[in-house]
């Protein structure tokens, strides 16, 4: 990674604190509806791993928390808010919302929201890329909380067995929703889970992206090799709740500081500072600018884009002029 | 036109289809090496190999999950669930990952997956193996659900199935896998919408589905003998049905009973009635009847089974009871 990259990543990861910060207070404003989880703090971990591989062509699969995965493949940031505030100008047309944030142009397959079900499905996209002959991989995010549930244990199973090109990522943020690890998993390295598959894993500090993205390297290079799956275990920290409707009064003050002592974007600049590689006033530049995008092309977008049409509600549902539905042409 | 059974004839349209198209994969428990509980998938795996046919690991949602996602790259995946029992356990991924994925992707995304699986009561295999589940996959956005009565229906249903860009649940019979019945020689797409007439009648309408079909038939010719005659009307699209069908029916007949396997609640008769209700109240000479299970898990003990279960015997009563006979 040269410095080019390093501070392009800079880039994208400050920008991707500051879009979701603007998403917290959109909600607040009541411009955006329903669920809303946001990704502060766990910045690295998407853009380190994604660095490694080829965003947007590569297969990306993730959760709920799923707004800077989408950005990370190519969405535009613009549709992704217009998708928040219900639009159908949205990149899922409104339909779909926070939780359910879909760019297929750009290879990212979706979020979705019962916590362990996108990791069959991307054992499945795994399946068709080896069956297509493809060189390209699935990769799959999810929490530590979601490797609880028996579709991680059948799905690491069943890519192991058939050795399928797929990354499973878990961004462990210790905690399921309001309960720590320490109170909800017998084994907490979540790492170590993989044995069992005979799936080669890792642990890695999730906060600094100069180790996920060398770990990520190492894993995506395993996968696209045709030797199956992996499992990258990242350490890392939500700063906010785990939604915008969790109180978020089940950790210390202490704890937060010392995971803020530890944030993925200061980590990252002061290292390009104190390399003469950046300097202060060029990191206010950098954030001056992110912030003059999001309130003057970003909101502005998704304020202006017309709603969804309600004489297309039902449009979606099904295929639209499928000819088999009547027994094709025979 | 030959006349096959109910499983050869499942077998057929998955060879052709995987003949016709390398993305057509068939996956399930023992459908490989053994062929399929039922013979549907037999030879498939000789001929296609371990990649296209896939044995499974025992996980019923989680391979019905990785078939959905495979389809999301355009792979058709054809899905046998052992029994529809099972499919409980794989219901979160038919719901809410291939049920949803194209409204909630506002359509840039679809899975065009095929489940395939036999509901209903067979001889004895207690509570757990007796479940009549169509009522609830038909409830579901986003699914469609077809159930064939015949081999002709099985053969072409699968093979438009596999083709629909939509996710498709057939629910076959564990009782007629070995039933026979002519298949045309030449390639067949059945429509995956529409009802059948199977027997034309002026009197009442019965209206059947996959092994309820055969009890209305048979009681339809007990009720010929009392001089009243009925019409047979084969659902084999339960979601979405056929309301055109079910109007035409009954106008002409001005009686209706429908016949299920399942339990009332919920259920197909009670969809139908609503039907009959919404469309063509005013055409009725009498009020709509179902015969249907009784609300009880399936008992082991085989008197006692067959008493939870309706039979052509019941339709004909109910009939002659309406005819104030």
């Amino acid at each position: 990674m040269n410095t080019a990259d390093k501070t392009r990543l800079l880039r994208e990861m400050l920008f991707a604190r500051r879009f979701e910060e603007r998403c917290y207070e959109a909600y607040v404003e009541r411009k955006i509806g329903g669920f809303l989880h946001l990704y502060p703090g766990q910045e690295a971990c998407c853009h380190g791993v994604l660095e490694a591989a080829r965003p947007g062509r590569d297969y990306v699969i993730t959760g709920y928390r799923d707004h800077i995965h989408a950005i990370k493949c190519g969405t535009d940031p613009r549709a992704v808010m217009a998708e928040l505030f219900g639009k159908e100008s949205g990149c899922s047309r409104g339909r779909g919302g926070s939780m359910h944030i879909f760019d297929v142009a750009h290879r990212f397959m979706g979020g979705y929201a019962l916590v362990g079900g996108p990791f069959p499905l991307a054992a499945g996209m795994a399946k068709a890329i080896k069956l297509k002959g493809d060189d390209d991989i699935a990769i799959c995010f999810l929490g530590d909380a979601a490797n609880n549930q028996g579709a991680f244990h059948e799905a690491l199973n069943m890519a192991s067995l058939w050795r399928l090109p797929v990354l499973y990522v878990t961004e462990n943020n210790l905690y399921g929703i309001g309960t720590h690890i320490e109170r909800s998993s017998a084994v907490t390295e979540q790492y170590r889970r993989a044995a069992a598959y005979a799936i080669p894993a890792k642990q890695v500090d999730g906060q600094d992206i100069e180790l996920v993205y060398a770990a990520a390297q190492e894993a995506v290079g395993h996968v696209r090799a045709g030797k199956g799956p992996y499992l990258l275990e990242l350490m890392t920290y939500r700063y906010r709740g785990h939604s915008m409707s969790d109180s978020n009064a089940y950790r210390s003050k202490e704890e937060e500081q010392a995971w803020g002592r530890r944030d993925p974007i200061t980590i990252l600049r002061d290292r390009l500072i104190a390399a003469g590689e950046l300097t202060a006033e060029g990191y206010q530049a950098l954030e001056r600018a992110i912030i003059e995008e999001i309130e003057n092309e970003i909101i502005p977008f998704a304020e202006e884009a017309p709603q969804p049409d309600p004489v297309e509600l039902e449009r979606y549902v099904l295929a639209e002029n499928d000819p088999w539905v009547m027994g094709g042409a025979s | 036109m030959a006349e096959i059974r109910y499983w050869e004839a499942i077998r057929r349209a998955h060879d052709e289809e995987m003949a016709h198209d390398p993305l057509v994969i068939a996956l399930g428990e023992d459908i490989g090496l053994v062929g399929g509980t039922y013979k549907a998938t037999s030879g498939l795996y000789d001929k296609y190999g371990p990649e296209r046919v896939i044995d499974t690991p025992i996980v019923e949602g989680g391979y019905t999950g990785l078939g959905i996602g495979a389809s999301f790259l355009g792979v058709r995946p054809i899905i046998e669930l052992m029994s529809v029992n099972f499919a409980w356990l794989a219901m979160d991924q038919m719901f809410n990952s291939a049920a949803k994925v194209r409204y909630m992707s506002g359509g840039q995304l679809s899975a065009p997956v095929v489940f395939r699986s036999p509901g209903g009561c067979a001889h004895q295999l207690g509570a757990q193996h007796s479940a009549r589940m169509e009522k609830v996959f038909m409830g579901v956005a986003g699914l469609r659900v077809v159930t064939p009565s015949n081999p002709r229906q099985a053969y072409g249903l699968l093979k438009s199935a596999v083709r629909c860009n939509d996710p498709v649940f057939i629910n076959e019979h564990e009782l007629m896998y070995n039933i026979k019945g002519e298949v045309p020689d030449e390639e067949y797409f059945h429509p995956l919408e529409g009802s059948e007439v199977a027997r034309e009648g002026s009197d009442v309408t019965l209206f059947g589905y996959n092994i309820s079909v055969y009890w209305c038939l048979a009681a339809a010719g007990k009720l010929a003998e009392q001089g009243i005659n009925a019409e047979v009307i084969d659902l084999y699209a339960l979601a979405p049905l056929d309301r055109a069908g079910i109007r035409r029916s009954v106008s002409r007949t001005h009686r209706a009973v429908i016949v299920e396997e399942a339990e009332p609640a919920v259920g197909v008769g009670a969809e139908v009635m609503a039907i009959i209700n919404e469309e063509c109240f005013f055409e009725l000479d009498a009020p709509p009847l179902r015969i249907s299970a009784r609300s009880v898990p399936i008992p082991y003990n085989r008197a006692l089974e067959k008493a939870a279960i309706p039979n052509a015997g019941d339709v004909v009563r109910a009939v002659l009871n309406m005819f104030g006979k």
